[in-house]
């Protein structure tokens, strides 16, 4: 064969494969030329026909024909399959800016998320929570409470009566109180829970939440009581500058008792209707807990202190989340629950 | 406790402001819970005399009136008020004057008259409600002078919410100590001269209970004039103080009661016969009070009687027949020690609460009784004469409280408080609150007043100390003790763990009352004995919950109104339920949902949710607890649960909680949608899990053989799969059933169960013949058990 017919051979190939549409019509291009009977296949094969010293040049002229165009047939090759990857892909495309499928998760009430929180806080300090029943007798919610019959601090608890002896109770404490029969101290206990008052308002309901604590040892005083409410008033509201005070109060199961003001959270302390314009908002209630609270549960007053506090957790939820009605706690309004979520 | 600023300053003059005083009160203490002007800040009001009325040429109700102002000329002011009467001086707001609600006072025209300054009410210089008419002035008012200064108008009302300990502040004495003590001024007691006998008139006094009256004192006067007013000035004590003027003896007696804070009472001596009785009531006698209430008396109240009747309920209210009236000339005067816990809770017993029940309950200072009987006289002989007999006191001196001195260790205030003051502090302190103190080696011997009721042990001493010597001031610090690990327990669930997990399933958490309406609840479970509230809030909130579904059904139907239509509700906490007379508290979990399994979605319509979904949600929570315990759930009946959907769960063989579609009845009957599913479960069957103990993960592969059999339609699924999990034997990991078919192929009252038997070794790869002979197995066995025929 002539170099100029291998020449065109070769040329007439290189135009096959770069004529070649897809995949399939390249193959037949490349079974045409490199095939078992393809061109120069045969070429090579009729190699032998040529006398021996024209074979190496013929053979490696024939070769180099042969590679150019394998190299042609691949490098074709990838662009087709890019080819067809892009059309697949083209096709495939689909608009991601439309919402995606299946359910968004729902959410814990606020209260909840409340009391979690104020769990969170403390059970660090190694307070375990700890939950009582509801339904209680008049000895836990009172008496051991240093609450007798006909105490004036009654009046403060609108109670909830099933029988002369048997009632809702109106606070977390009774938990303090069996916790302290069924345990020794030293105790670091919080009890949240649903604590109930006959009574209902504009700003009452006859159910809402409280968290109780009570804290017994023996190196346990009055400045630990402040110290740690104060963190963690500093910490729930997550602001290190928000002014507290501690305010004498009275409560029959603690003395020295105290109230906790907290600096208005709506006004900064200036002064709203939130406040009452005094700038202080009452959210806590503590004490170091009463000899007679420990005489009732045996434990021995010269040897340990005791402190407790309580809280009502709609309040701090209000104020934390800037809720304006104690009511939309209790309604499951999905409008108000999913707020919080 | 409400009182007025000016009477405290008579008493005791702290050189602060309103302000500071209201908070050094607060910050001992005593809250103070208001402060209000007793009224206007009215500067051109002066007292006006009316020098002539005239009616108005053109106005009926309008009168033309001359006032003197106590300027050269007198005034021509028109006015409208039905008690104006020449003679009569009024305030008069002269043109120029700015009353309360930005009223500005011009000369006007009314009717044509012309009119030169007002004539006002009460209501009008903002001291208080009344505007019945002209605030009729004292005759002996100096013409002209100014009204803000003749009434005392700069003054606050103050209004302290007392803690039911404090029982010694109920009177502007008791405020006044503790203000001295507070600020170190001194406390001018008011001089209290005794009011000596002018007439030897006696009345028998015979205390039968002299434990619950230890003290009882009584007076005669005679020749009262009914007819007088009580002066303006005690007037505008009483009404700054909260209490209304009634009538001049009343109105005396309130007056001691606010400023010593002892309880009096005045019986028209007319109508009493023989002589004053105290004892306790005979059982059902009857008495008509002084509100017009009749009331059936029991034994553990004191009363006040004479020789044929019952007057009065000791130390809360009088009786209506035994009062003063208008007509009233001869009194006995009462003034007793009545004991508080013989008065405590009687009151509220007789749904009663009197300004003296709250005085007596929380304690009267029990050596007050003289001084208060001789104020009350005096000023009843300033402002209605009258000649007074001699006291009579009949007293058990035994049965009067004693006042026992208390210990008070000065380690024990460093101990509770966190720091000890100054022991020159603390005597002072002690020495302020009127306390007797002997200072000792460990620290004081304290002994409290007549007044205080709150002071028996060391605590109470401590918590003085602390409250005078400022909360402020005492250390704040963090804190510190032995730290020690808690328990954490690899083998509980918490109530947390299973609300997130519901929460992931687009459950929102609800808290919904314990206490549900009784008609709801017993269409819901009838056959659960409710725990009934004895004074409920309402007639709807009456029961409390045997179950979470009436109230979170309840909370779903509110959402309903509001367009809510796709809702999963869940909430946890206790039902109660009484069980042979004793009340069940059970902490349960429980959950409802309606509306479609997902969100309104462009991909494709979704089908509502149905009792699969439910059971899926439950089968979550199952599977989060013990998997040691035997769970099956299977077919029930449940009142408030459709009969064909219905399932109970149980664990280890016990009924641990329900789940299914709600009974169409019901959900026709409360507006709910007959689609809605629910389910409740204890939690305490939750509780619990095994910590995990690891299992060798088998090398071999696993081969899996599916079948399809065909069983009896009736026969539950679950039955079919508790068998071939029994059958399978060891080899058998796992069984899903992936079809359940009825119709054409399958005779009629027959279904086809295709399920899959996965099938595994730890040891060595399974043959052939292994695996056929467990289907072999299967396949005979749910032959004979159940006549399941292998589907051609």
């Amino acid at each position: 064969m002539q170099v100029s017919e291998l020449e065109e051979l070769e040329q007439t190939a290189l135009q096959a494969v770069a004529a070649a549409g897809d995949p399939a019509a390249l193959d037949e291009v490349r079974v045409g030329y490199l095939g078992k009977k393809g061109q120069l296949t045969l070429q090579l094969k009729q190699l032998g026909s040529l006398p021996p010293e024209e074979r190496p040049a013929a053979g490696q002229a024939i070769n180099r024909v042969k590679q150019t165009v394998q190299q042609a047939i691949e490098v074709r090759q990838q662009v087709l399959q890019d080819r067809l990857l892009d059309a697949q892909l083209e096709q495939d495309a689909i608009d991601v800016t439309l919402p995606g499928r299946g359910s968004p998760p729902g959410g814990l009430h606020p209260v909840t998320r409340t009391m979690k929180r104020i769990e969170r806080l403390f059970t660090p300090l190694g307070f375990t929570v700890v939950e009582g029943p509801e339904i209680e007798d008049d000895y836990h919610n009172f008496e051991a409470l240093n609450i007798p019959a006909h105490h004036p601090a009654r009046a403060m608890h609108d109670t909830f009566y099933f029988d002369a002896h048997t009632l809702l109770r109106t606070h977390t404490s009774p938990v303090q109180v069996r916790v302290m029969e069924a345990h020794q101290p030293p105790l670091r206990i919080i009890a949240p829970g649903r604590v109930y008052r006959c009574d209902s308002d504009l700003t009452h309901t006859p159910m809402f939440h409280q968290v109780e604590g009570l804290l017994i040892d023996e190196q346990v005083s009055f400045a630990n009581l402040k110290g740690m409410l104060n963190e963690f008033l500093h910490r729930f509201f997550e602001r290190d500058d928000l002014r507290v005070r501690f305010r004498p109060s009275y409560f029959p199961f603690t003395e020295p008792s105290a109230e906790v003001d907290i600096q208005c959270v709506m006004c900064s302390g200036s002064g709203c209707r939130v406040c009452g314009q005094s700038g202080w908002l009452e959210v806590l209630g503590c004490g170091m807990v009463h000899p007679k609270v420990f005489e009732y549960a045996g434990i021995d007053n010269e040897r340990y202190t005791g402190l407790a506090f309580g809280m009502g957790v709609e309040r701090l939820a209000m104020l934390r989340y800037g809720v304006n009605d104690l009511r939309l706690f209790f309604e499951n309004d999905m409008a108000f629950l999913r707020q919080f979520n | 406790m409400k009182f007025s600023e000016q009477w405290l300053r008579e008493w005791v003059d702290p050189p602060v402001s309103t302000e500071e005083l209201v908070e050094q009160l607060t910050m001992a203490g005593l809250e103070v819970d208001s402060v209000e002007p007793a009224g206007a800040a009215a500067t051109d009001v002066v007292v006006g005399e009316v020098l002539s009325v005239e009616p108005h040429p053109d106005a009926d109700k309008l009168r033309v009136c001359r006032v003197d102002a106590g300027q050269e000329q007198a005034l021509q002011i028109v006015c409208g008020a039905p008690n104006v009467a020449a003679g009569g001086k009024y305030p008069l707001a002269l043109v120029g004057a700015c009353l309360p609600g930005d009223l500005k006072i011009k000369k006007s025209k009314l009717r044509g008259v012309e009119s030169h300054g007002m004539l006002c009410s009460a209501r009008e210089l903002g001291m208080g409600e009344d505007h019945q008419g002209l605030l009729e002035l004292p005759g002996g008012a100096a013409t002209g002078s100014r009204v803000q200064e003749l009434l005392g108008l700069d003054d606050c009302m103050i209004e302290v919410d007392l803690t039911p300990n404090r029982g010694d502040c109920l009177g502007v004495e008791g405020i006044a100590r503790e203000v001295g003590a507070l600020t170190r001024c001194p406390v001018t007691s008011i001089a209290i001269d005794p009011v000596p006998e002018a007439i030897p008139d006696r009345f028998d006094i015979d205390v039968q209970a002299p434990e619950a009256c230890p003290r009882y004192l009584g007076r005669v006067i005679r020749g009262i004039d009914p007819g007088v007013t009580t002066p303006m000035w005690m007037q505008e004590r009483l009404r700054r103080s909260g209490l209304r003027s009634i009538d001049p003896v009343v109105d005396v007696t309130n007056y001691v009661l606010l400023e010593l804070g002892q309880p009096m009472h005045a019986f028209d001596l007319g109508r009493l016969s023989g002589g004053i009785c105290v004892r306790h009531a005979r059982e059902g006698e009857e008495l008509t009070l002084l509100d017009g209430r009749s009331v059936s008396l029991d034994s553990d109240t004191l009363v006040i009687a004479d020789h044929d009747k019952t007057l009065a309920i000791a130390g809360i209210m009088g009786g209506i027949d035994s009062g003063i009236s208008k007509t009233t000339t001869d009194l006995f005067l009462e003034c007793a020690w009545f004991s508080p816990e013989v008065i405590a809770g009687r009151a509220r017993n007789y749904a009663m609460h009197t300004d003296s029940s709250h005085r007596f309950e929380r304690g009267v200072d029990f050596e007050l009784q003289h001084r208060a009987m001789q104020r009350a006289t005096r000023l009843l002989q300033e402002v209605t004469g009258g000649q007074a007999g001699p006291v009579i006191e009949v007293v058990a001196a035994a049965q009067l409280p004693g006042r026992e001195p208390v210990t008070l260790r000065n380690d024990r205030i460093g101990r509770v408080l966190g720091m000890v003051p100054e022991p020159g502090e603390v005597t002072d302190i002690l020495e302020r609150l009127g306390m007797q103190v002997k200072t000792t080696d460990a620290g004081w011997e304290v002994t409290p007043p007549s007044f205080r009721f709150d002071i028996a042990i060391e605590a109470d001493l401590v918590e003085e100390v602390g409250r005078v010597y400022g909360y402020d001031r005492l250390p704040s610090c963090s804190l510190t003790g032995t730290l020690t690990m808690q328990a954490a327990s690899g083998s509980t669930v918490s109530i947390d763990r299973l609300s997130e997990a519901l929460v992931d399933q687009g459950y929102q958490e609800a808290i919904t009352y314990s206490f549900v309406d009784p008609a709801l609840q017993s269409v819901l479970s009838p056959d659960c004995q409710p725990v009934s509230l004895a004074n409920p809030i309402s007639s709807e909130l009456a029961d409390m919950r045997t179950s979470l579904w009436p109230g979170l059904l309840m909370a779903l139907q509110q959402n309903r109104k509001r367009q809510v239509s796709r809702l999963r509700l869940f909430e946890h906490g206790l039902r109660f339920r009484t069980q042979d007379n004793e009340i069940m508290q059970d902490y349960v979990i429980g959950g409802v949902l309606v509306g479609s399994r997902y969100p309104e979605h462009w991909g494709g319509h979704s089908a509502p949710v149905d009792f699969y979904d439910v059971r899926s949600h439950v089968e979550m929570l199952l599977s989060l607890a013990d998997k040691t315990q035997h769970c099956q759930i299977v077919h029930g009946s449940h009142p408030a649960l459709h009969p064909g959907q219905t399932a109970v769960i149980k664990l280890n063989d016990r009924e641990a909680g329900w789940l299914g579609r709600i009974h169409p009845a019901i959900a026709g009957n409360h507006d709910l949608d007959p689609e809605t599913f629910l389910f409740e479960l204890e939690v305490d069957a939750l509780k619990n899990t095994e910590l995990v103990q690891f299992q060798a993960i088998s090398r071999y592969p696993s081969i899996r053989r599916d079948l399809a059999m065909v069983v009896d339609s009736e026969l539950p699924a679950g039955d079919l799969q508790s068998a071939v999990t029994e059958l399978g034997g060891e080899l058998l990991r796992d069984m899903v059933i992936f079809d359940v078919y009825q119709g054409e192929g399958i005779e009629t009252g027959r279904k086809s169960i295709a399920f899959g038997l996965i099938l595994q070794d730890s040891s060595r790869t399974l043959t052939d013949e292994d695996v056929e002979a467990v289907v072999t197995r299967v396949t005979d066995g749910l032959r004979g058990k159940f006549g399941a025929q292998l589907r051609e």
